[in-house]
């Protein structure tokens, strides 16, 4: 009998697996909703460029069978730059964590998204810094204990999505792991999108971040505790402010055109 | 639209400032991208690019930081550009992690350092040793010291093309004396400048192993959407781009982008001799320091000396053929830096004890007079040369 392979591994490396990821963890399934967002869109995988910068999620590129960039942590965004401003008939899919993109990374963040450069950015947001055990991160919402906060974390969290709405992102949402075709779809709708599209999904961590901040290191957990926390954008509206504390809103936040960066030529290359 | 008005080079005699002469090496040597974060004294490199990359169709970026900077450049280098930046010592610091990456990567990019005193704008060789050790993790470093506004133009060209030949991050480390001065600069005809482009794969997508180099050490590097599909990791990776973690492919990967430099001696190092074949007495010096060293020399050959300058236009690699050789024919060695005496310890590394090394140093944001390094000698030498 032939072997019969998933139509959606031929966009993985021949060798890349097994993964590297833990059983459970969120960072896994964000590959799998690329991969599903990609073939619906039919990208083409030869004119990719597939950027991580260090962490779990900064792994996702090192599977993906297309032209990649890894290792330097914080530094996905101007790499993108370099490249879309060389080359901009490339398509740029950048794959962040949450420290990636709002601690190391948040100055390049806010500078890409009010050039409104021509990528995509997936910022795969499990609250921690999982690949070095599961120290408290910018988005780690108040309260929470992880293995810096042993009393629990005094800092505000980020709310990544508002911040690149405010630095001029156009097309910007939240999903998370619990809805995986909510996710699929703001994938695809990223994918698609002409300028800075900025997509968070919230994530799991149940190696560190399930274990210190909520006691149990299953997966199932941490993805029905993100489930508890979040309130639709809709919803949302109906809420006040103290309803809405340490909450994930998901939705659409932005989804408007306006002009990319090509550059600083008086003469930029003309557009596809 | 491309504007095809302005020429890519500038043909003909100038008197320009080492900033513009930087620049114009550049697009000499086919730079297509810079990208570069505002820092004195090195502005005018970026002010110039911004109008000479609109000129021929470059692209122009004002990072918000230097390290946006020299990830843009690698990035846009890997897409296919020629790419440089362009900083001064405090945001050269930021860039060692992006020089890191570069090494790590093979990415060929040109970085420029216009020297400068710790937070001010003064002379000072302080960044020797961070040009070579800046970067984490083991590698070669291709550092280039040029002394005047003509060889700021010269070793730029240069810097490009050992970038693309080596696949690796050239430093071209300027000083404020030279960037800030203005001199005559001879731009020769397109057709008389040697350009050297990286080597492409000869073999299609299915064939070709990413990391599997020639003989020279230098694997092919195909642009960013070619369909070669590459993993570019700083991670130790095998021939195939992977990350591995064995060993044997962390030793394989060190040795060969180590290796690449060092073989290459011939073709890297490049040194100039001034009144040595006779001497017994050397002077070492890189950079500005060249210029009152020689005349330091011309003065005491005046006065009978037998003394000669070994000019160091390549610094990293140290020169340590051309070195020894030195230390083998003279009495005496005086290295002259403008800092705390850094590179004179490679220097005295190098000699090994043949000959006596002594130290001209001076770091009080001044470049040495001649009257001072023939004190120098003095002192040494017990004799008056003034």
């Amino acid at each position: 009998m032939a072997e019969v392979l998933n139509p959606l591994r031929k966009y993985l490396r021949q060798d890349s697996l097994p993964h590297f990821f833990c059983a459970g963890c969120g960072a896994a399934q964000v590959l799998n909703f690329f991969v599903q967002a990609a073939d619906a869109v039919n990208l083409d995988f030869d004119n990719l460029v597939a950027i991580g910068g260090v962490g779990c999620t900064a792994r996702i590129p090192v599977y993906l069978n297309a032209d990649s960039m890894h290792g330097i942590h914080g530094r996905t965004l101007p790499w993108a730059t370099g490249i879309k401003l060389h080359n901009p008939k490339l398509k740029v899919v950048i794959f962040a964590g949450d420290g990636d993109a709002a601690a190391i990374g948040g100055n390049h963040l806010i500078h890409a998204a009010r050039r409104n450069l021509d990528v995509t950015m997936i910022v795969v947001n499990n609250l921690t810094f999982g690949m070095t055990g599961g120290q408290v991160a910018p988005t780690t919402l108040r309260g929470l204990k992880s293995t810096t906060t042993p009393y629990g974390n005094l800092e505000e969290s980020f709310d990544m999505c508002k911040l690149v709405v405010a630095a001029g992102g156009t097309y910007v949402a939240r999903v998370s792991t619990f809805q995986p075709r909510l996710a699929v779809n703001a994938l695809k709708k990223a994918l698609n999108h002409k300028g800075f599209s900025f997509v968070e999904v919230i994530s799991q961590c149940p190696t560190y971040f399930g274990r210190k901040a909520l006691g149990s290191g299953q997966g199932v957990v941490a993805v029905k505790w993100i489930k508890e926390q979040s309130v639709t954008l809709k919803d949302s509206a109906e809420l006040s402010l103290e309803q809405l504390d340490n909450k994930f809103v998901m939705g659409t936040f932005a989804d408007i055109t306006r002009p990319v960066y090509l550059g600083g030529s008086i003469f930029p290359m003309e557009e596809e | 639209m491309v504007n095809q008005v302005h020429r890519r080079v500038l043909t003909g005699t100038h008197f320009m400032m080492g900033n513009f002469a930087v620049v114009e090496g550049a697009l000499a040597a086919g730079c297509d991208f810079f990208a570069g974060y505002p820092i004195t004294p090195a502005n005018e490199i970026s002010e110039q690019m911004a109008q000479r990359m609109a000129d021929v169709g470059g692209a122009f970026l004002q990072g918000e930081d230097e390290l946006c900077s020299i990830y843009a450049v690698t990035g846009a280098a890997l897409a296919g550009a020629k790419a440089m930046t362009a900083t001064a010592s405090a945001g050269y610091n930021y860039m060692q992690e992006g020089i890191e990456y570069a090494v790590s990567g093979e990415i060929p990019c040109v970085i420029v350092d216009v020297q400068r005193c710790r937070g001010e704008n003064y002379a000072t060789q302080a960044d020797i040793m961070q040009a070579r050790w800046g970067a984490a993790g083991d590698h070669e470093m291709i550092v280039l010291a040029p002394s005047s506004v003509q060889e700021l133009f010269d070793h730029t060209i240069r810097a490009f093309n050992l970038a693309e030949k080596y696949r690796t991050p050239v430093i071209v480390l300027s000083e404020t004396t030279i960037a800030l001065m203005r001199e005559n600069l001879i731009i020769p005809e397109p057709d008389k400048i040697e350009v050297i482009n990286r080597v492409k794969p000869s073999v299609p997508p299915a064939q070709f192993v990413p990391y599997a180099a020639e003989a020279d050490g230098v694997p092919p590097l195909p642009n960013f959407g070619d369909g070669y599909r590459i993993l570019h990791s700083i991670n130790p990776h095998g021939e195939d781009g992977d990350i591995h973690w064995k060993p044997e492919v962390f030793d394989r990967l060190y040795q060969r982008i180590t290796n690449k430099i060092n073989a290459h001696y011939d073709d890297i190092v490049r040194t100039e001799a001034f009144y040595l074949d006779d001497a017994k007495i050397g002077l070492i010096a890189y950079g500005s320091e060249c210029r009152p060293a020689l005349e330091a020399v011309e003065q005491a050959r005046a006065k009978g000396q037998k003394v000669g300058l070994l000019k160091l236009s390549t610094v990293w690699p140290v020169p340590e053929r051309e070195i020894k050789a030195l230390a083998q024919q003279c009495d005496l060695i005086f290295a002259v830096e403008m800092n705390i005496g850094k590179y004179a310890g490679e220097i005295e590394r190098v000699c090994g004890g043949a000959c006596e090394v002594v130290r001209i140093t001076k770091n009080r944001g001044l470049i040495h007079t001649t009257g001072e390094i023939l004190e120098g000698l003095e002192l040494k030498l017990g004799v008056s040369l003034r």
